[in-house]
């Protein structure tokens, strides 16, 4: 058996597919960078570029749905390529709401700078960098099909709510002895939060890749919170 | 995956069964050591490129194979436990009990009564005429003909559409009341409509019947089957639940074919 | 044509259509002249064809009628020797020749020599007599009285009335005498002599005369002949082409009877007759000249063609049938009776009747069986000697008399007759049963 389609059109359908999902993904990935570039610098300027540029990642999300339904209604596929074509619908979806989130971040951004002083954003951008990481890694492993750097992604979501946990704590403590950081420090729970739910999306790609690639979700449980020790 | 189908299969005894069944056509070897088990009350599917062996097995389950001079069977294939390759055993009688429906129509150029009631004629199935009616009318009926010919039974069984005609030979092979029935390709000579009217009447047909069916089309054996066995150059390469077969098949072969990446 | 017109625009445009167009030309050129050589051919073979036909016909058209002549007979018992109240031997015995003189006498009472009397009396047939005779026997109260009879001529007189025999002495092909010429002109003057329609052709055998000759005898031996070819030859034929084309295996036996059987229909069929007379006639002790031999002389040879028709019509039948029937279940024999058979019964059925119409018109194979022989009597069953058509064409194409080369022509009618309709009969047949898959 070859790796390419007796008919080559179809091959170049599903790399166009993969080619639409990859601009998204590098496209969302830009976006969160920019997000919190402007959030660490206090860039309104560039916060203002984010949150006009996910109109974009929208625009491609609704191109891969109806790729994708064309696809199936033309080509009835089988197999691995009906998982390809149902993952990318599950991905592109994923990214999606990972743009949203990056430009949520920019706003959120624009409304702390006016607040004045300096905010407390340095753990924010910590768990910000982590986070971006990771989406960063699950999307080259997308594009390479990598099983390994997928499940990795996908073990150390655990991480990223160690992290975010210990982000929480420090901004309530902060808030506690510093009453007048409230505002700003409420604005940066929200962000935090945002980026912790991008870590979840993160997430959910690597198992829509890990479905695409073997057929089966990744065996046991999505390590949580503070579960000690990896999966598998 | 614990689907209903193959739970049954592992409760149930296989209805068919071949154990190391070897097909030789001359110098040809054209089946292969074929280990496959076959269960009633369900539609199975068998698939693979031209010349895989697919029609071969399903010839050797009625002994059409007979009718080539040079084939050789060796191996053994049960039906019910007893060996139908068994120098005792009677064909015309395996061939009562399994019936088969050709890719090209093929009614006899007789009434459309006379087509059903062949069959049973040449068993003796029927007492008298009444019974003999019945017969008729019950396999037309159970075939979805009725209806559309019951007006017409004297005319010529060859004057009927393709997917009619089809219906027709399914008529006739149920009249026969046969356990097993094998279809070769049985819709590649019918248009869409015919197509699905008999994939329907197959529907219909599988809780009372053990259907086997060859097919090229990956659609209609989705469609149409339970299960799914797939040959590749007369061996059997994989067999399973038919969902399983086209979302997460096992062998790299087996996706091959049905991705489209063969040749 | 359109072709050409189109041909030379193109050539019009561009100059490297030219061989193009004269391509095309040659080869409109040749289609035409192929067509014109089969026309020609076909017209050639009906041209043969018209020749033969009008020849036979011209030749044989007049032995459809015989002349009578009218003589008054007087029932004179005394002439016929008969006393007293007649019984039926007595009329049987009776002389009627005397009778027959008589009348002539009364009608022409110059004639007084011997010489002369035999003359006149050779002007009327032989086989008069039995028909006065006949007269009597149906009337016995004739006896004693006058009837005016139409007594068959003599073929002499036949040939001068078709006009195929000059009247006159002294011109090549004349038989009759000046005096003969003579009578024979007075009886016509006076309405004594006429043409009717020639039953004895139809009814009698064979005969030394001519105007007493027919073909019954022929016809009967032909049809006996036949209906034993065909009980023997149509079921053996029909079962051996099922058994080579359903059951015999395929080796290297089979193959060596598939090409004897070939060979066979190609065999002269004067080789048959030897095998007749060797096999049948010396071996069996079966009687010569019988219509049973001549018939399974004649199944010999049309078994061939019978075996290799129904072997082909068989073939034709699709194997898509036979195989729905073995899958219901039917034996390889019921595949046959029900399905296979049936269906190639047309052919079947065309290669018999052309085998039957080939075997009406064997003539050597027959000759070799002693079916040669000069019969006169109607055979009444197959074992009585008889003669066939062709073998009948044969004889009187042998005989001297003037009469029988129109009598010839006319048996060749007759033959041709029935092949026609032999093979007008396999054509409505072969659409009958005509059927579409």
């Amino acid at each position: 058996m070859s790796e390419v389609h007796t008919v080559k059109s179809y091959d170049e359908e599903l790399a166009h597919l993969t080619g639409i999902i990859a601009r998204m993904g590098g496209m969302a990935e830009a976006q969160f960078t920019a997000g919190l570039q402007a959030l660490a610098r206090r860039d309104d300027d560039l916060a203002q570029r984010v949150v006009a540029g996910d109109a974009r990642i929208d625009e491609l999300d609704r191109e891969v749905q109806s790729f994708a339904v064309r696809l199936l209604a033309l080509r009835q596929p089988m197999a691995v390529d009906l998982r390809q074509i149902v993952g990318a619908l599950n991905i592109s979806g994923e990214i999606e709401r990972v743009g949203d989130y990056a430009a949520n971040l920019a706003k959120r951004a624009l409304v702390l700078n006016r607040v004045g002083i300096a905010a407390p954003v340095a753990g924010v951008v910590r768990l910000g960098d982590m986070v971006r990481s990771l989406l960063k890694e699950v999307l080259d492993a997308y594009l390479e099909k990598d099983l390994t750097k997928a499940l990795e992604v996908w073990s150390r979501d655990e991480e990223v709510d160690a992290l975010y946990n210990a982000v929480m704590q420090d901004l309530i403590t902060q808030m506690t002895e510093d009453p007048g950081t409230i505002t700003a420090a409420t604005h940066l729970l929200f962000i935090a939060k945002n980026i912790e739910r991008i870590g979840d999306h993160a997430t959910n790609i690597a198992e829509a890749l890990h479905y695409q690639i073997l057929g089966t979700s990744p065996a046991g449980s999505r390590p949580k919170g503070n579960t000690v020790g990896g999966p598998e | 995956m614990n689907s209903p189908v193959t739970a049954r299969a592992a409760q149930g005894k296989a209805k068919v069964s071949a154990r190391a069944l070897n097909v030789y056509y001359g110098e040809k070897h054209a089946l292969h050591e074929v280990d496959l088990d076959i269960f009633s009350g369900e539609v199975t599917a068998l698939i693979g490129p031209s010349g895989c062996g697919k029609s071969t097995f399903l010839r050797c389950i009625n002994r059409m194979n007979d009718m080539v001079d040079s084939a050789r069977v060796s191996g053994q294939l049960t039906i019910d436990g007893s060996d139908i390759y068994d120098h005792s055993l009677d064909v015309v009688q395996l061939r009562a009990r399994v019936g088969m429906v050709f890719q090209k129509p093929n009614p006899f150029p007789k009434s459309i009564y006379d087509n059903v009631a062949y069959g049973p004629r040449i068993h003796g199935l029927a007492r008298d005429q009444e019974e003999l009616d019945e017969i008729v009318m019950t396999s037309l009926e159970k075939a979805g003909l009725l209806g559309e010919v019951k007006d017409r039974l004297t005319e010529s069984g060859t004057g009927l559409s393709g997917g009619q005609q089809q219906r027709l030979c399914i008529a006739r092979a149920i009249a026969v009341g046969p356990e097993v029935i094998l279809m070769d390709e049985p819709c590649s000579a019918l248009d869409p409509i015919a197509t699905a009217k008999v994939e329907e009447l197959i529907d219909e047909l599988r809780d009372n019947y053990t259907i086997v069916i060859v097919t090229h089309s990956m659609q209609q054996a989705a469609r149409v089957s339970q299960r799914t066995a797939f040959f590749h150059l007369g061996k059997l390469i994989e067999v399973s639940d038919t969902e399983q077969i086209f979302t997460n098949p096992q062998h790299s072969l087996t996706q091959g074919y049905i991705t489209g990446r063969f040749g | 044509m359109t072709d050409t017109s189109h041909a030379a625009a193109l050539s019009a445009e561009r100059p490297s259509a030219d061989p193009v167009a004269a391509r095309l030309k040659r080869r409109h050129a040749a289609e035409r002249r192929f067509r014109a050589f089969g026309l020609g051919a076909v017209l050639f073979a009906l041209g043969f064809l018209g020749i033969l036909l009008t020849t036979i016909v011209s030749h044989g058209i007049t032995a459809f009628v015989s002349t009578y002549v009218k003589v008054e007979i007087h029932f004179d018992p005394a002439l016929l020797g008969i006393e007293g109240t007649p019984t039926p031997e007595a009329i049987a015995a009776a002389d009627y020749r005397a009778l027959i003189r008589d009348g002539l006498s009364r009608a022409f009472p110059e004639v007084q020599n011997r010489t002369e009397q035999r003359q006149l009396l050779a002007l009327v047939s032989g086989g008069a007599e039995g028909e006065v005779r006949d007269t009597l026997r149906d009337n016995p109260s004739l006896l004693g009285q006058s009837r005016t009879l139409w007594l068959l001529a003599n073929d002499d007189v036949d040939m001068v009335i078709k006009g195929h025999a000059p009247r006159e002495p002294g011109i090549p092909g004349n038989r009759l005498s000046e005096a003969q010429g003579r009578w024979l002109t007075a009886l016509e003057s006076h309405d004594a002599v006429k043409t009717r329609f020639n039953t004895i052709l139809w009814t009698s055998g064979d005969s030394r005369q001519p105007e007493q000759a027919g073909l019954w005898g022929a016809v009967v031996g032909s049809i006996f002949s036949l209906t034993i070819t065909l009980l023997v030859s149509f079921p053996l034929g029909v079962a051996t082409a099922i058994y080579l084309e359903e059951f015999a295996p395929k080796n290297r036996w089979t193959d060596l009877i598939e090409v004897n059987i070939n060979n066979l229909a190609a065999v002269p069929s004067v080789v048959f007759g030897l095998l007749g007379l060797a096999v049948f006639l010396n071996g069996f002790g079966l009687p010569r000249s019988a219509p049973l031999v001549g018939g399974l002389v004649l199944a010999l040879i049309c078994l061939p063609t019978i075996i290799i028709a129904a072997r082909a019509a068989m073939k034709a039948v699709p194997p898509s049938i036979r195989e729905a029937a073995a899958g219901l279940g039917a034996s390889r024999l019921q595949v046959v009776t029900d399905h296979v058979l049936p269906l190639s019964m047309p052919g079947v059925l065309t290669g018999t009747i052309l085998g039957m119409a080939h075997a009406l018109g064997e003539t050597a194979p027959l000759l070799m069986i002693g079916m040669v022989a000069f019969i006169v009597d109607i055979p009444s069953t197959p074992l009585d000697p008889a003669a066939v058509l062709p073998v009948q064409v044969y004889l009187w194409a042998d005989s001297p008399e003037r009469a029988f080369v129109e009598r010839t022509s006319a048996a060749i009618m007759v033959l041709l007759l029935f092949l026609t309709a032999m093979n007008l009969i396999a054509i409505m047949l072969r659409k009958k049963f005509e059927r579409k898959w």
